[in-house]
């Protein structure tokens, strides 16, 4: 058991939790994810960790609630416990002192992409953020990114905060200016046009795939992705990926594989909690 | 009571036929498909042994059981001193009694089989005295050692990993097992199903090690948690098996594998086995719904014939296997065969897929096939299927599962360097000491050979256990 000692509400539907992991603790770095099961009956999902503390063993992961198994997470306190967390699982986030990054989060892949803008930020790069939401109220780790970055832009789609645009409307400015590296971590269509916009500039850009796991240790396939030319497992491979040699219609399709049952088991879960 | 039966009569007792659950039935649920021996048919099947003075079942053994001794103890009545024969050398025979290829071993040597007769059934006799102790509830614990100070990790909980855990602790070295799943053993509990193994007999196996004192820690991935160098250093290990098997999966490199609905054996067995999914929604996690559909395996060996059998019992219309060489050339054992035939499993034989087609969406609809005829033998002595020109054909179905070998995970090995490994990435180990190229650290099981089988991991564990016992003593 894995008990929750803290929890903290980020934004409608995005909850943060702090969870006793020692071993996980001990060796997390950027980029990196875990696997948990809530309970007996509880299907094994992945979720990237945000950060850990090693001295108090504890890990932080940032959950929104977007289908039954996050939705049931959502409503767990300090006090409750998780049956099996295992990790950390994938490779560490490539940081290197490239020069001037972008770093981009959409909805909760700020979560994701906030410790690996501080990692490049304290390997000596100029980091400039881009986050990106729906509305103001969806935007999450605003003053966190903030401290980590040179320069942070806020983007909604409907102006309510920040500007009016996409990130990939922001992304166009910047680039004209020299950038060496470029980090988006989101939903698949905002990774898929941030690699449209740099690839005719030819800048380094890494995406991290939130693609479909069972076990995270290579066992199963059901991961796999189309990348760097070849079939690889998001789980061992990544979960982070050179953008242009992803594609991502496959990995828009393979994420589509369960949406049937996926809503099945929400709509149940919701008429339960209702 | 001995065998008072004259040889020449012996031969001519036909065998016993294990009883089983209706095909049409079993072929809609994961109840077990053997219902096993009762001691009169036991008995009767024992009397067929022809107690042979140089017996030739137990070189054929991979671990030598003493067969003829324990046969000798049904034929006495002594089911509890038969278990304790078998134990002397197979520390898990409620499970190889299910799932070893005995006619490739023990019963493929039977003298009997040399006049043309079907052996002794060897494997059932063993599941037979292995459950009646089981539901005796008196299986042994064995006597356990001082305590010696040691300690020994073991990384992986499959049959290597569990039987070197027990012989071990017995050694009175404390024992911990590090697992990377949350359910312990191995393939025995996420690829081989219910209805071959029923996972109640894995945990019990368990349970037993635990009252012998080995710890168990699941969700730990050696390698990632917590490296070889930090197990042997700062957490105070002494020595280290390596059991993690060959868990990565293959698949054939033809176009449209991505396809909604193509599974790797691996992943459609896993989420039905470990997770559950045949429960959905009761348990989360889901699994494509084979509900009339048609569904397609590829490969021959013992789990693909798990994979398709799977699918039938998934409500699939229908469940067809696809293989490229013959029936005979098939690696799965051969009682599976004869069960998935009698279930309706369609056998399409040499027939190779050459490509995955979908539809728009991605999904899956179809497998482009060629037929195939068997050439001259390879390298591997097998004769080599070559294709057919013009025989190219579809074969619908919305479910394809790949069945065609797995390979060593690599995830021990990227954080160990000094851990000398082969070509393929498995382990090397001296087949002896089980010694790897790291001090205090030994390897056993598929992770060694590459996928074999469950007898051999487990005689791989039990060397091991004997080599880490003696490292520690030296
Ligand atoms: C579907 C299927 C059906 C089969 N049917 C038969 C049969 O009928 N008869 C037969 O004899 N054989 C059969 N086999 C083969 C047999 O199961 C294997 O040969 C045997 O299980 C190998 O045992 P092992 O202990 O080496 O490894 P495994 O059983 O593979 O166990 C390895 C364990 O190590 C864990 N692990 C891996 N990496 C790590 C890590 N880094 N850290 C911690 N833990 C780790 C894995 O999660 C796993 O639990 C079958 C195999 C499959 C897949
Ligand atoms: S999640 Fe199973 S191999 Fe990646």
């Amino acid at each position: 058991m894995f008990p929750i000692i803290a929890t903290a509400q980020l934004g409608p539907g995005v909850k943060q939790f702090e969870i006793t992991a020692p071993r996980i603790a001990r060796k997390q770095l950027a980029g990196q994810f875990v696997i948990l099961r809530l309970d007996e009956n509880g299907e094994r999902i992945p979720l990237t960790i945000k950060g850990s503390d090693p001295s108090r063993g504890t890990i932080t992961l940032v959950v929104q609630a977007v289908g039954k198994t996050t939705a049931q997470m959502s409503g767990l306190e300090a006090g409750d416990a998780i049956l099996d967390v295992v990790g950390p699982l994938g490779k560490p986030s490539e940081v290197e002192r490239y020069g001037t990054v972008i770093v981009i989060g959409g909805g909760v892949g700020t979560a994701i992409a906030l410790p690996t803008a501080t990692a490049l930020r304290d390997a000596g790069n100029r980091v400039f953020s881009i986050l990106g939401a729906r509305t103001k109220d969806l935007l999450i780790l605003e003053n966190e990114v903030r401290a980590v970055s040179d320069q942070l832009f806020v983007m909604t789609d409907d102006g309510s905060y920040g500007h009016q645009g996409l990130v990939t409307d922001k992304l166009r400015q910047l680039i004209q200016l020299p950038i060496d590296f470029v980090l988006a971590i989101g939903p698949v269509p905002m990774m898929r046009a941030v690699a449209d916009v740099t690839r005719e500039r030819k800048i380094k850009t890494v995406v991290s795939l939130n693609s479909i796991m069972v076990d995270g240790t290579g066992m199963c396939g059901g991961c796999r992705v189309h990348a760097d030319g070849d079939t690889k497992f998001a789980c061992i491979d990544g979960p982070e990926f050179d953008a242009h040699t992803v594609d991502f219609q496959v990995l828009a399709q393979r994420n589509a594989m369960y949406r049937a049952q996926e809503q099945e088991a929400f709509a149940k879960w919701k008429e339960q909690h209702a | 009571m001995p065998n008072t039966i004259p040889n020449k009569e012996r031969i001519k007792l036909p065998r016993q036929h294990m009883p089983e659950r209706d095909a049409l039935t079993r072929a809609r649920n994961f109840e077990e498909v053997n219902l096993g021996f009762d001691p009169a048919l036991a008995n009767v099947e024992a009397l067929r042994c022809l107690a042979c003075a140089k017996p030739s079942c137990t070189r054929g053994c991979p671990v030598q059981v003493d067969v003829k001794q324990f046969v000798a103890r049904i034929i006495e009545g002594d089911y509890l001193g038969a278990a304790a024969v078998i134990r002397r050398d197979n520390a898990l025979p409620a499970i190889t009694g299910r799932v070893c290829p005995q006619e490739e071993q023990c019963e493929g040597d039977c003298l009997i089989v040399k006049s043309k007769k079907d052996s002794v059934a060897i494997g059932h006799l063993e599941r037979f005295v292995a459950d009646y102790e089981r539901a005796t509830g008196k299986v042994g614990i064995p006597e356990i050692a001082p305590p010696t100070g040691k300690r020994v990790a073991i990384v992986g909980s499959g049959p290597a990993g569990l039987s070197a855990a027990g012989d071990l602790v017995q050694k009175g070295h404390a024992v911990r097992v590090f697992e990377a799943l949350h359910e312990l053993g191995g393939v025995l509990v996420y690829g081989i199903p219910e209805f071959r193994l029923p996972k109640e007999i894995v945990r019990q196996e368990v349970d037993v090690l635990r009252k012998m004192g080995v710890e168990f820690e699941t969700n730990v991935v050696v390698g990632k948690t917590v490296t070889l160098d930090e197990l042997l250093g700062e957490e105070g290990y002494d020595a280290i098996f390596v059991a993690t098997g060959a868990g990565l999966p293959q698949f054939l490199g033809v176009p449209g594998e991505h396809l909604n609905g193509v599974y790797s054996a691996n992943e459609f067995l896993t989420r039905i086995n470990l997770m559950r999914a045949y429960r959905f929604p009761e348990y989360d996690q889901p699994v494509y719904d084979c509900r009339d559909k048609d569904v397609v395996v590829i490969g021959g060996g013992n789990t693909a014939m798990d994979a398709v059998r799977t699918a039938l019992r998934l409500g699939a219309r229908r469940a067809m296997l696809v293989y490229r060489r013959g029936e005979e050339e098939m690696p799965a054992r051969r009682e599976e065969i004869k069960h998935a035939k009698e279930e309706g499993v369609e056998l399409c034989m040499l027939t190779n897929p050459i490509e995955m087609i979908g539809d728009q969406r991605g999904w899956l609809t179809g497998i482009r096939c060629v037929k195939m005829e068997l050439g001259e033998p390879g390298a591997d002595g097998r004769r080599r299927p070559v294709a057919v020109p013009g025989s190219e054909h579809v074969i619908e179905a919305s479910l394809a599962v790949v069945a065609v070998g797995t390979s060593a995970n690599p995830l021990i090995q990227s954080t160990a360097p000094d851990l000398k490994t082969n070509r393929k990435n498995y382990i090397e180990a001296d087949p002896e000491t089980m010694r790897t190229s790291k001090k205090g650290v030994f390897a056993g099981g598929d992770i060694v050979t590459g996928s074999a089988t469950v007898i051999l991991a487990m005689g791989a564990g039990r060397k091991a256990a004997r080599a880490i016992d003696q490292y520690l003593r030296e």
